[in-house]
């Protein structure tokens, strides 16, 4: 498959074309990723999310500068998926995310793709984690995956990442809290951007005190005393223990990029050296598999009941002719009415 | 998901700081259902053919206050052609004379928007060159 090979090799437009089948779901790409999927398992996959307009961009634009040029280590090679939501009444979508990444530009070793979250969830999933493994098998070392964190969209794309950063900033609302704490769950490292921004101390109390509430057994467990907070001074604890260190960055100006590259070279050592990098490799295929057996599962089943006869399942609920249930029985059955 | 969706990149060249215009342009587009990449102000043909490609879109937009659109527009041109995206349409929006709207569709741009043009030509005439109809 010529696709494909030119793929391998390094040609980008074969690479942003592929991107493109992957996202629209063709045939086509769907067999390119099945011949390239051997070539994967190379890339480290980070995931940056957070809500709208916290500088995660910046970030992504920061950390890739810093990937390209480590000090004192070899230039790995970047990619970027930024992922922004579709308008759910037209369908399009304004994608700005490489506004913060011009420095980017002209770097042969960097690779930015821009893509709109789309229609369903699941499908948005698929078509990032395909987008990925064509990032991987295209040879790139380092896969930034910048999400908006608003919802459960994010935290299906964190768990196609090795390890994932949440970005918070100062001054964020009380609004925000709700959602913070959703997506707290899913950080390994938290960033708290902006810090050069007044009211960063009570912030960065405020992520100390969700990420007790986080994991409070453990942290009583390896330390004894609930105030011996190991994430506080981003230190680690126990050798099987992953606490979400807190990280300050100004991303505007590239300060604490290089703490928070050590933070993630920290996270992924750990992952390593605990087995659980095995561990999160397995989990992210399975979710990956699941996904795509959900998909296939509901549109073979689709394929088999005709629309008048959901309708006629639909009403017999609405009626109270039949429990969802039952219906769902029926449904599989191959039959709208009542069983 | 099947349906393929229109990929735009809209791009501010040259060195005005006004990008108004474009955004403007950007949210159309969307509000048409279209994908629109805005990647900014002050961007080279390099990073605009760079992003042209890396995006796989099937139009670029750009927008061109500054009087510099006879260095721009070409040279945009032939980095999109260098980089075998041939096939990609080019749309020019801002102030440009007569004279120089020849010149730039002879050289391949596909629409040329002055001041005032009403955004459903635009949108009507980028859906009709990217699907052939
Ligand atoms: N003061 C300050 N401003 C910042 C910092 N990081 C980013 N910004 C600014 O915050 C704004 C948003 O930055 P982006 O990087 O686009 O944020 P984002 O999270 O990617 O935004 P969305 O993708 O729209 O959700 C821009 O105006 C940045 O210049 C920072 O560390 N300090
Ligand atoms: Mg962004």
């Amino acid at each position: 498959m010529d696709l494909v090979r030119s793929v391998l090799s390094g040609d980008r437009l074969a690479l942003a074309r592929l991107l493109s089948q992957v996202e629209s779901g063709d045939q086509a790409g769907v067999e390119a990723l099945n011949a390239l999927f051997p070539h994967t398992g190379g890339g480290q996959l980070i995931g940056v999310t957070g809500a709208p307009g916290t500088g995660k961009s910046s970030l992504v634009n920061q950390l890739a500068l810093h990937y390209r040029q480590p000090p004192g280590g070899e230039p790995r090679r970047v990619a970027i998926l930024a992922v922004d939501p579709s308008s759910p009444f037209t369908g399009g979508a304004v994608l700005g995310d490489r506004i913060r990444m011009r420095e980017l530009s002209g770097d042969e070793g960097v690779f930015i793709r821009s893509m709109a979250s789309r229609g369903s969830l699941g499908g948005l999933a698929a078509a990032s984690a395909g987008a990925v493994q064509a990032f991987d098998a295209a040879g790139y070392d380092i896969i930034l995956i910048e999400t908006v964190g608003s919802g459960q969209s994010e935290v299906e794309i964190a768990k196609l990442a090795h390890t994932t950063l949440v970005v918070d900033v100062p001054g964020l609302g009380d609004d925000v809290q709700a959602i913070k704490a959703g997506i707290l769950e899913i950080a390994d490292i938290l960033v708290l951007n902006k810090a050069d921004r007044p009211g960063v101390e009570s912030a960065e109390r405020a992520l100390q005190g969700m990420l007790k509430l986080g994991h409070p057994t453990k942290r009583v467990m390896h330390h004894g005393r609930t105030e011996d907070v190991a994430a506080a001074k981003g230190e680690q604890a126990a050798a099987d223990e992953w606490i979400p260190p807190i990280r300050r960055t100004v991303a505007t100006e590239g300060k604490g990029i290089v703490e928070l590259a050590m933070s993630i070279e920290g996270h992924r050592q750990f992952l390593e050296s605990s087995g659980e990098w095995r561990g999160r490799e397995r989990a992210r295929l399975q979710n990956e598999v699941e996904l795509l057996l959900q998909g296939e599962l509901m549109s073979a089943w689709r394929s088999r009941v005709s629309p008048a006869q959901y309708e006629a399942a639909l009403d017999a609920l609405v009626e109270r002719k039949q429990s969802p249930r039952q219906a769902v029985a029926a449904l599989l059955n191959g039959h709208g009415g009542k069983a | 998901m099947a349906e393929k969706k229109i990929r735009v990149l809209v791009a501010k060249p040259g060195l005005d700081g006004h990008d108004r215009g474009a955004k403007v342009i950007a949210r159309a587009l969307r509000d048409a259902g279209m994908e629109v990449i805005y990647t900014g102000l002050r961007q080279t043909p390099e990073m605009i053919a760079e992003a042209a490609l890396q995006e796989d879109v099937d139009a670029v937009g750009l927008s061109i206050l500054s009087g510099a659109h006879m260095a721009l527009v070409p040279r945009v041109l032939d980095l999109l052609r260098a980089n075998g995206q041939d096939k990609v349409r080019v749309f020019v929006g801002g102030i440009i004379p007569d004279e120089d709207v020849t010149k730039l569709q002879a050289a391949g741009v596909a629409g040329v928007y002055g001041p005032g043009s009403p955004t459903q030509k635009i949108i009507d005439d980028i859906r009709a060159t990217v699907t052939g109809a």
